[in-house]
């Protein structure tokens, strides 16, 4: 049996429609390099985000998560300052593929926002879509995602999953 | 079936197709601007040497062109070595304009067919009755790779307008009221379709609009049944055969918005959604410091021509900056020999060479704190075209061009009515 995609780390809060140009704005997309990219992470909300953040840590947001482009640095700069997943009350299509597909893990889960604070530790079980607030013993159930896109994020993304598919057909 | 389920039915290969089914589709035009540098980051890691399709690939410059720093510049140098290393033909370079309106009039876009780009306003392409969606660069350097791509099949939100606009009222002001009404994610994962017989009678640079700000509502795509107008359209840029894909009278659709066109007013977003619109008259008298007319969502010649109708012989007061990007060469061209033009010029405003510009805060007109913008464009999101302390607000070319006259926010009924 394949070992469960667990991730547990510290929250920090986001509203509703929580925009690409937001999590990282357009004005910086001409900077390639990830991790020079990523010190603009939530510029326009918070400069020093970058700093704060620790690895490991766990994103909640309201409804309409990442909409807006198809920016696929939105959730590359949240992966590359090491945020172990997103959980949202819902997620905008393009901004869910994405990070599904660079093997950050997402989670729709109604109700969230009213259920943590910032701060608190969220131990997230992502095959089940159980989301525990360790900070104060309640559990959560956000969506599954289907075994297709769990087996995306526990390849380590979509490019890594095309590999093994294309090595098994030779 | 709707016209978006038949044409993912039949790009995968099977008879029916219905919302929430997963399928693997065939794409058949994949656009990608600047990002392909990105989507190279991610291509290079797969176990393959080229594209499978290169002859499927469009590829341009759009976002930073010309390009405004040397960061650009070396994206720039980059995308041209791998237009050359992939073997992609459709290529434009800078020279053409803006993907989403150099796609259709270099006969890329047919009705039926599947189009990805690496943009979220791929959804404008619906307006020539194809399934159209925007994709991230991963997803993209998989469709490079196989083809193909998985989509979940939307369900379908029909949006009805019957009935003749009043003056002034463009479709900018019909979906900016449909998506105060349906949300900034009311048509999340759905398709909207538009339908009715104020849709047929409005141009195809109307129609784009609409489709182009489908993603504003969270849409997936936005698509509009072709008629004798996409036809004639296409006649003379397409050069490939193509079969019209209808809905079914018995279509089944997730929800259904019916309107009356003689209802809509001129319509404003206010920051920071586009879904948060209001009519002209609840905003009327807010002071602007530019005002921008162009982008893939408002850059065509029709808005153009309604915008000089409204400066000619007129002048913008030294207040106001007035920045007019038109979105591509030939409407540049066709603009220059309608005399928009030198109106433009005359009345003050300054008109640049087809590029994305300050809609996406890239260049050519960013905004400074606590300064206000009336756009053409499609995002008023926080820090979108400048500074984080700036305010954007979304209106029509008609009602970008009243205001730049007034220096505030300003019906274009009233300019448009002393004016005639």
């Amino acid at each position: 049996m394949k070992a469960k995609l667990i991730v547990e780390g510290c929250v920090w809060k986001f509203g509703d429609d929580v925009n690409t140009d937001i999590i990282i704005p357009g004005r910086y997309l001409t900077i390639t390099e990830p991790y020079e990219l990523a010190k603009f992470a939530f510029q326009d909300l918070d400069p020093d985000f970058h700093k704060k953040v620790n690895g490991g840590d766990v994103i909640v947001g309201g409804k309409n998560f990442g909409c807006g482009s198809s920016r696929e640095q939105a959730p590359l700069v949240l992966k590359t300052l090491g945020i172990g997943a997103v959980v949202a009350e819902s997620f905008a299509r393009i901004f869910f593929r994405n990070a599904i597909n660079l093997g950050l893990p997402v989670v729709e889960c109604p109700g969230i926002a009213d259920a943590v604070k910032k701060g608190e530790t969220l131990r997230i079980t992502l095959e089940e879509g159980k989301i525990e607030n360790v900070s104060t013993g309640k559990t959560m159930r956000g969506t599954v995602l289907p075994g297709f896109l769990i087996d995306i994020i526990r390849a380590g993304g979509a490019v890594a999953a095309l590999n093994a598919k294309i090595r098994r057909a030779r | 079936m709707t016209i978006t389920e038949k044409i993912l039915a039949d790009h995968s290969g099977r008879k029916e197709t219905s919302p929430g089914e997963i399928v693997e589709a065939r794409i058949d035009v994949y656009m990608v601007h600047e990002f392909l540098q990105q989507v190279e980051t991610v291509f290079h890691n797969i176990d393959m040497e080229k594209p499978l399709h290169p002859e499927r690939i469009v590829a341009l410059l759009d976002h930073w062109a010309p390009a405004p720093s040397v960061d650009a510049a070396e994206i720039h140098k980059i995308c041209r070595e791998l237009v050359e290393r992939y073997g992609i033909q459709n290529w434009y370079d800078m020279r053409e304009g803006i993907c989403h309106q150099i796609l259709p009039e270099k006969g890329h876009v047919v009705p039926g067919e599947v189009i990805v780009g690496t943009d979220s306003h791929t959804t404008t392409y619906g307006a020539f009755g194809a399934f159209s969606t925007g994709i991230g660069t991963t997803d993209m350097a998989i469709v490079f790779a196989t083809g193909k791509l998985w989509l979940r099949v939307p369900e379908s939100l029909k949006i009805n307008v019957s009935g003749e606009l009043p003056e002034w009222v463009m479709s900018k002001d019909v979906i900016l009221r449909i998506l105060g009404d349906v949300g900034a994610d009311g048509a999340t994962y759905k398709a909207m379709e538009f339908q009715g017989d104020t849709i047929h009678s409005m141009s195809i640079d109307a129609r784009m609009t609409l489709c182009n700000m489908s993603i504003e509502g969270g849409a997936k795509n936005g698509i509009i049944e072709p008629d004798q107008k996409t036809f004639d359209f296409l006649k003379g840029r397409v050069r490939k055969e193509y079969s019209p894909v209808y809905s079914d009278g018995d279509a089944h659709y997730a929800d259904e918005l019916y309107y009356d066109a003689g209802k809509f007013e001129p319509q404003v977003a206010k920051p920071y959604s586009p879904a948060n619109s209001v009519p002209i008259t609840e905003v009327e008298g807010t002071e602007i410091d530019q005002a921008f007319l162009g982008s893939c969502t408002n850059g065509r010649l029709e808005d153009l021509a309604v915008a000089a109708n409204i400066l000619r012989g007129r002048k913008i007061p030294l207040s106001v900056r007035m920045i007019v990007i038109p979105a591509s060469k030939e409407v540049y061209s066709e603009a220059m020999r309608e005399g928009l033009v030198e109106t433009f010029i005359e009345s003050g405003a300054q008109v640049y060479y087809p590029t994305c510009g300050p809609c996406i805060g890239g260049h050519l007109g960013l905004l400074a704190s606590e300064e206000v913008c009336v756009s053409s464009s499609n995002r008023n999101f926080l820090g979108r075209m400048g500074s984080g302390k700036s305010k954007v607000y979304l209106a029509s070319p008609a009602t970008v061009a009243a205001s730049a006259l007034a220096g505030r926010l300003t019906d274009p009924r009233e300019v448009g009515r002393k004016h005639s």
